[in-house]
Formats: C-alpha cells, sequence, structure tokens
C-alpha cells in the first residue's frame, strides 16, 4: 500500500479534477473527456509496450489508429449489395491477384540464389502484376463508386455488431505491424521513428483516396452503436422512473404539475446522453482493465524481464541467446494491435469514421507525449499520462483564456493586442503539451510515474 | 513539330515545377542532414521551425510594403529575408541554449533528442499559430511570370504554351548560389572543414583542438539561413501555412535518408530525387502520347501511373524502398 501512494494519489487527483469539470461545467463534458482518456489510454498502453518494454520507437501511430477505424466500418456498416454485384467480382480478383503476386515473389526469393536476373524477376513480377491488377480492378472500382454516390458508393462492411471490431481492428494493425516490421525493425532508432512515421502517412493516404473501400474524404457516417440511442432512451418507461428517482428531491419542490413534467422531460434529455456517454465508459473501462492486467502480467513474466533486457543491452541478451529480432517483431506486432483496438473504440464512440481527420500531431505526437509525461516502462504512469495530457489538451482553451485575461486585465477590451491572444486561445494547447514535455524530459526524464522494477 | 510540342509539354508540367519543387525540399533536407550530421538527432521541429523563419520574412514583408518599399520586379521578401534571418537564427541560439545543449553535453541518446525536437515542435508551431494565426497567407508581390504561356505560343508558333513563374526562377537561382556558397564553405574553408571533421568524428575533432561550442553555434546559424530561405521560397511559390509545413517535413526527411542522411551533397540531390518521381509518376501522360504517337495509335486512358492523391505517398515508398536495398542513402551517408 505504501508503496503505491503515489500511483494512488496521482489517480485520485485525476479523477478529482473531472469531477470538477462535472459539477462546475457539466456532466456530460466530463464523461466525454473521461471516454476520450480511455481510449488515450488504451493507445498509451500500446505505445508504452513498444518504447516502454522493449525501445523500439513507433511513430506511424496514426496508421494503426486509422485500421482499426477501418476495421469498425468494414464490420459494422451493412453490405451494399448492388455495389457488390457490381464490381465485387473485379475487386475480388484482384485480391487473389495480389495474394498470387506476393507468393510468387515469396517463392522466387526462398528458392533462388542472389543474383541480377532475380532482382529483375521480381521487379518484372511487380511491375506487370501492378498493371494488370489496375486493368482489372478500375472498372470494378468504377462501378462500385457509382452506386449510389452521395450515400454509398462503397462496398460497406459485414453488418455486425460493431463490439466485434475491436478484435478485427486489432488484427488489422497487428497484420500491418507485421509487414512493417519485417521491413523496418533492423533499422537504428531514430531511422526507425521516420520510417513508421511516413509508413503511416501512405496508410493514411490510401485510407482516404480508396473510395471504393472506405468512402474516403466523403466519411462514414451513422455507424451502428453498442449503446442504447438517446432518442429511444427519452420514451423508454423504466429510463424516465430512473431520472425521476435520481432527482425526486429537486422535482418534489415544483408543485406545478406542468412545470414538473417540463423539468422532468429536461432532466430526461439530458440525463439520456448521460447515460449513453456511461455505457461507453463501462465498456472502454472493461477493456482498460482487462489491457492492464494482461500487460502488467506480461511486464512481471520471465517474457518482460527478457524484453527489458533486450532493452537495456540488446548485444548482451543476444549473446545469451534470445532471438532479438524475433522479440522485437513480436512486441512491435503486440503493441500496434492494442492501438488498433484504440482506433475501433474511437470510432465506436465518436459514429463516425472520417479519413481526412487523422493527423500526425493529435493521433502519434500526442500519444508520444503522453507515454513520456506518464512515465515510459510503467503501464499505471502510461495511462495517467493518457489521462493528464487529454484532460489538459481539452481544458487548455478555458485555462488560456483565463491566463489571458489575467495578464492583459489592465488593457482595454478592445485593444488589438488583447484581441488577438483571445483569438489564438485554441493554440495555447500546443505551448502546454510542448513546455510540458519539455520541463518532464529535463528534471523527471522517467515520467511523473516512473519505471519501478520490483523483482519478486 | 509534334516532337516539340511534346518536350514542351513535358518542361511545362513536369521539369520545371518539379526542379522548383526539388530545390524547396533540398534546402529543407540540407537543414535536416546538417542537424543530424553534426548535433545527431532528428529534427522532428524541421517544418515548424521552417514556417517560424518564413513568418518573420512576412511580417517584414508586410511591414516593407506599408512603408512603401519595394523591390521592383522582384517580390519584396527578398528584401525581407535578411531581417527573417537574423529573427530565425537569434530564435534557434536560444532554443539550443535553454533546450539542447542540456542533452548534448550529457551526451543523451539520439532518441532522447528526437523526443525533446518534438517538444520544440510544439512549442514552435503555438508561437507561429498565435502570432501570425494559422490561415492560408500570400505574400508575393511583383512580377508574377517571367513567360507567360500565351506570348510563348505567339512567340515560337507552337501550340503547347511554355509558363514560368518568376518565383520557380527565382528559387532554383536561390538555392544554387545558397548551396554553392554552402558547399564552398565546407570543403574549403577551415571552419567548414572542422565541421565535417566534427560530423566524421566527434572525439578525434576534439583531441585535435577543435572548439566544438562553435561549430555547434556555426552549425545553427547555417541552418537558420537554410531554414528560413527554404520556407521564405516556398511560401513565395505557393503559399504560407503553418499547417503545410509542418507536413512538408515528411517529404524533406524522406529527401534527406534517400540521399543519405549526414550527407548534404546527398540531401541536396534527394531533394530532386523525391520532386520528380512525385510529379513524374502522378503525371497524366495522355497528351504526350498523342503528340508523339501517330494518330491510330492514340490512348483512350489519361495514362497516369498514380492518381495525383497518392503525391506523398510516392516519395514516401521511395524511402522505404531505399531504406530496404540502401540503408545508407543512394550517396553513402552515415550507416544507420
Amino acid at each position: 500500500m505504501r508503496k503505491n501512494l503515489n500511483v494512488i494519489a496521482a489517480y485520485s487527483i485525476m479523477m478529482g479534477l473531472i469531477t470538477l469539470v462535472g459539477i462546475f461545467q457539466s456532466w456530460n463534458i466530463a464523461l466525454s473527456i473521461f471516454n476520450l482518456c480511455l481510449i488515450s489510454a488504451v493507445m498509451t498502453m500500446g505505445a508504452n509496450i513498444q518504447w516502454g518494454y522493449a525501445g523500439l520507437i513507433n511513430f506511424g501511430i496514426m496508421g494503426f489508429t486509422a485500421l482499426g477505424g477501418l476495421a469498425a466500418v468494414l464490420i459494422s456498416v451493412d453490405p451494399v449489395q448492388e455495389a457488390w454485384s457490381a464490381g465485387g467480382f473485379n475487386i475480388l480478383l484482384s485480391l487473389f491477384l495480389i495474394i498470387a503476386m506476393v507468393l510468387a515473389v515469396r517463392y522466387i526469393l526462398k528458392n533462388y540464389k542472389k543474383s541480377k536476373n532475380r532482382t529483375y524477376i521480381v521487379a518484372a513480377i511487380i511491375i506487370l502484376g501492378i498493371v494488370i491488377i489496375r486493368f482489372i480492378s478500375e472498372p470494378g472500382i468504377e462501378a462500385i463508386e457509382g452506386v449510389n454516390p452521395a450515400k454509398t458508393g462503397f462496398l460497406g462492411g459485414l453488418g455486425l455488431p460493431i463490439i466485434f471490431s475491436w478484435v478485427v481492428g486489432a488484427f488489422f494493425a497487428g497484420g500491418l505491424a507485421f509487414v512493417i516490421g519485417k521491413v523496418a525493425l533492423g533499422l537504428r532508432a531514430d531511422y526507425l521513428a521516420i520510417a513508421t512515421l511516413l509508413i503511416s502517412e501512405i496508410v493514411i493516404a490510401i485510407i482516404k483516396h480508396e473510395d471504393w473501400l472506405t468512402r474516403g474524404v466523403k466519411n462514414v457516417i451513422g455507424l451502428k452503436r453498442p449503446a442504447p440511442y438517446e432518442v429511444n432512451l427519452q420514451q423508454t418507461d423504466w429510463f424516465i422512473s430512473l431520472v425521476e428517482k435520481f432527482n425526486s428531491s429537486k422535482l418534489n419542490l415544483i408543485t406545478d404539475l406542468t412545470e414538473r413534467q417540463a423539468t422532468l422531460n429536461q432532466l430526461v434529455i439530458e440525463g439520456s446522453s448521460v447515460f449513453v456517454k456511461l455505457c461507453y465508459s463501462g465498456l472502454f473501462l472493461v477493456v482498460v482493465v482487462i489491457l492492464l492486467i494482461l500487460t502488467q502480467k506480461a511486464l512481471y513474466s520471465p517474457w518482460g524481464r527478457m524484453m527489458r533486457a533486450i532493452r537495456d543491452n540488446e548485444e548482451a541478451a543476444n549473446a545469451m541467446g534470445k532471438n532479438v529480432v524475433k522479440q522485437h517483431l513480436l512486441i512491435f506486432v503486440l503493441g500496434s494491435a492494442i492501438v488498433g483496438i484504440a482506433g475501433a473504440m474511437l470510432v465506436t464512440q465518436d459514429g463516425l469514421f472520417t479519413p481526412g481527420s487523422y493527423r500526425p500531431l493529435r493521433y502519434t505526437f500526442l500519444i508520444w507525449v503522453m507515454v513520456i509525461i506518464g512515465g515510459s516502462g510503467n503501464n499505471f504512469g502510461a495511462i495517467l499520462g493518457g489521462f493528464v495530457v487529454w484532460f489538459l489538451w481539452i481544458e487548455a482553451a478555458p485555462i488560456g483564456l483565463y491566463l489571458v485575461n489575467l495578464t492583459t486585465a489592465g488593457l482595454d477590451d478592445t485593444h488589438f493586442l488583447k484581441v488577438h491572444l483571445i483569438e489564438s486561445v485554441p493554440y495555447f494547447r500546443f505551448l502546454m503539451m510542448g513546455v510540458g514535455l519539455l520541463v518532464i524530459m529535463r528534471y523527471r526524464p522517467k515520467g511523473i510515474l516512473p519505471e519501478k522494477i520490483e523483482i519478486k | 513539330m509534334d516532337f516539340v510540342n511534346a518536350i514542351i509539354l513535358l518542361l511545362n508540367y513536369i521539369f520545371v515545377p518539379a526542379l522548383a519543387y526539388g530545390s524547396q525540399l533540398a534546402l529543407g533536407a540540407i537543414f535536416v542532414t546538417l542537424v543530424y550530421g553534426i548535433l545527431r538527432f532528428a529534427n522532428f521541429a524541421t517544418g515548424d521551425m521552417m514556417s517560424f523563419g518564413t513568418m518573420f520574412v512576412i511580417l517584414f514583408t508586410f511591414y516593407f510594403q506599408s512603408v512603401g518599399i519595394s523591390f521592383g520586379v522582384l517580390p519584396t521578401a527578398l528584401l525581407a529575408i535578411p531581417f527573417g534571418i537574423i529573427f530565425m537564427v537569434g530564435y534557434m541560439l536560444i532554443i539550443d541554449k535553454l533546450v539542447f545543449k542540456y542533452y548534448r553535453i550529457n551526451k543523451s541518446p539520439p532518441v532522447q533528442l528526437a523526443m525533446v525536437s518534438i517538444g520544440v515542435m510544439f512549442v514552435t508551431q503555438a508561437v507561429v499559430r498565435i502570432i501570425i494565426g494559422p490561415s492560408d497567407r500570400r505574400f508575393f508581390d511583383g512580377e508574377k511570370f517571367l513567360i507567360k504561356a500565351g506570348e510563348f505560343k505567339e512567340m515560337t508558333g507552337l501550340n503547347e504554351g511554355l509558363a514560368i513563374k518568376s518565383t520557380q526562377v527565382i528559387t532554383i537561382i536561390v538555392t544554387l548560389i545558397l548551396v554553392s556558397t554552402l558547399f564552398w564553405f565546407l570543403n574549403k574553408t577551415k571552419t567548414g572543414k572542422s565541421m565535417r571533421a566534427y560530423s566524421d568524428n566527434e572525439d578525434l575533432a576534439l583531441l585535435s583542438g577543435i572548439d566544438p561550442k562553435k561549430i555547434v553555434m556555426i552549425t545553427w546559424v547555417i541552418a537558420g539561413i537554410l531554414a528560413t530561405i527554404g520556407g521564405a521560397l516556398y511560401g513565395l511559390d505557393k503559399s504560407f501555412k503553418p499547417f503545410t509545413y509542418f507536413n512538408n517535413m515528411l517529404p524533406i526527411f524522406a529527401a534527406a535518408i534517400v540521399g543519405g542522411i549526414g550527407n548534404p551533397f546527398g540531401a541536396f540531390l534527394g531533394g530532386y530525387v523525391i520532386a520528380f518521381s512525385e510529379i513524374l509518376l502522378t503525371y497524366a501522360y495522355r497528351k504526350f502520347f498523342m503528340y508523339v504517337l501517330p494518330e491510330s495509335m492514340e490512348p483512350d486512358g489519361l495514362i497516369q501511373l498514380l492518381s495525383t492523391d497518392y503525391k506523398f505517398a510516392v516519395s514516401f515508398s521511395i524511402l522505404v524502398i531505399v531504406l530496404l536495398y540502401r540503408p545508407s542513402g543512394i550517396f553513402k551517408g552515415k550507416v544507420l
């Protein structure tokens, strides 16, 4: 208990802050901050596994998040039958050809010695393959995108409950991580960072522009929900009576019957959106707790010790017979898969998939700030980082506004400097993140909750 | 005649724009490579540092315009660049003193410095947006075209016009002057040689009496000059928007790595490699083939290898291929 005091203290302060938002601003805002904090926590856990456990830099978090989001679309949206009949065959054939091409290249690479001829043959297969695939897929893609483009114009998904996509998103992200890992993991740390950053940009470019698969920048809206809809809730009897019970003291003060009914309606409308957010919080909390237990177990297992050994001294671990390359690949895939789950959760919560919104600043660098500030190598620290940074990211504007008003109190309200500063209040969040990161890196390089190695 | 038309077409749509874009990338790439080679970290604040310098150029341009100073047919921004550089270099030296110096003296691993540069990136981005705002700004004035497409057609009697924007010419000339001065400095002067020695082998350089403080300072000064000019040229040619500058960091990194990181000449050529491949692979060649091929063989499609949406993806794919087959870059930089 004693040694965990700082963890408990840090988390209680965080919860206290969110509660304060609930009391002073509104419970709706507080809960949406809390939900996104939980999603951020899942992302930071993924990044923490890679960076904290194994010392791998992954600046491609954005790409894995987007793939998770794509999974949510492909799982939950109902299939568009017309589009399938219009161009499904071409797409499937192209998919088959791509697989055949990859297998052929693999076969040649495995069974022939390295020579100039081999390189030429591989290049020829790839170029020929791309040309053939383009010829086959192009009419299919055009046909699909032509089917009711304002509403669908894509193949749709499988029409399953969206919860499944959390698992599928993990598989998508893990699969991509496997490919990237095979290519890039041999590189030195900062090189790997740049490579993953650029590869994630390629992923986003594909998601943005392959309209037949993702609708691209036209966005997919109105995804299914794992939680009830507000409108339905507002008409359900048990929910109305629940709200009535909760607010009975307040309602009893009102004697006028019509007025009482109006207040109740208002409360039900407010309560329904809070209730829906609470449903999400519950679901996300389950994911976070499961992941936390798994990662904690892994950290203190022999495997976790091996990962730390590899992180701290690669050569020594290698000399002790640990397969560094294989373990790096494994942990890269695992961490990315967790990020994929977070991506699917994010789209589930928003109910829409907007490929244009994936930007490296928000989905890669901010997550890294969370991990570094929270404490890399320590799961509780990483989660706390997700909470603290996301809270500040949202509340930076009000805080900035307050500070601006405080420092320019002597100036006239129409003074150009004051007006300008108040207009640029949204950008104070960047300043806050940057300064926070720099201060933490300088004076507390291990983060708020540093890594503790306990040997049990 | 058709053949000449086809050549002009390619010049107009591929060669001239790619040369200008490549020059802008090349300046950024040399900036990245110098910081990597001498200060030994990947600077993720590259794009935002460029936008910071450009911001001062823009502010001075606006000031000059308001007091009525102009540069004739040339854009006023060229006059403002030296003032922008002064502020930029000052900013970089302050950042170095406050942030990077501590880690350099403690001999932190490069990864930590890269993380720190992300902090600098956030701060710089905030400062730029607070001072000048996030919106799109154009600050070009003076004569817009050197050769207009219509005039060119009249002059030569060809079907295809060749339009050359003055910003493109300015970009290419300034880049050539700047880069040749830089190479002269690095290869012929004593300070330049000691910089290269420091980049090659730090301990040996220190033993032979090279002052590391001086080397670091000069590196930041050169980096400031490159970043400001590169950013200002890009802004003149297209427009200034902090977000685009942040994104430009990615092709710039690709250029630096493709050319061999730590190798300034490689970075210079890498910029053009990236620019040309981006434009060559996403250009629709239909018209070109219409000129070159006989009428019976005219193509129906656009003959476009990749849609223009994938412009960025092209440069990154090149990077991945280079990483796979030649991790030290085309022109042998540091082996990573």
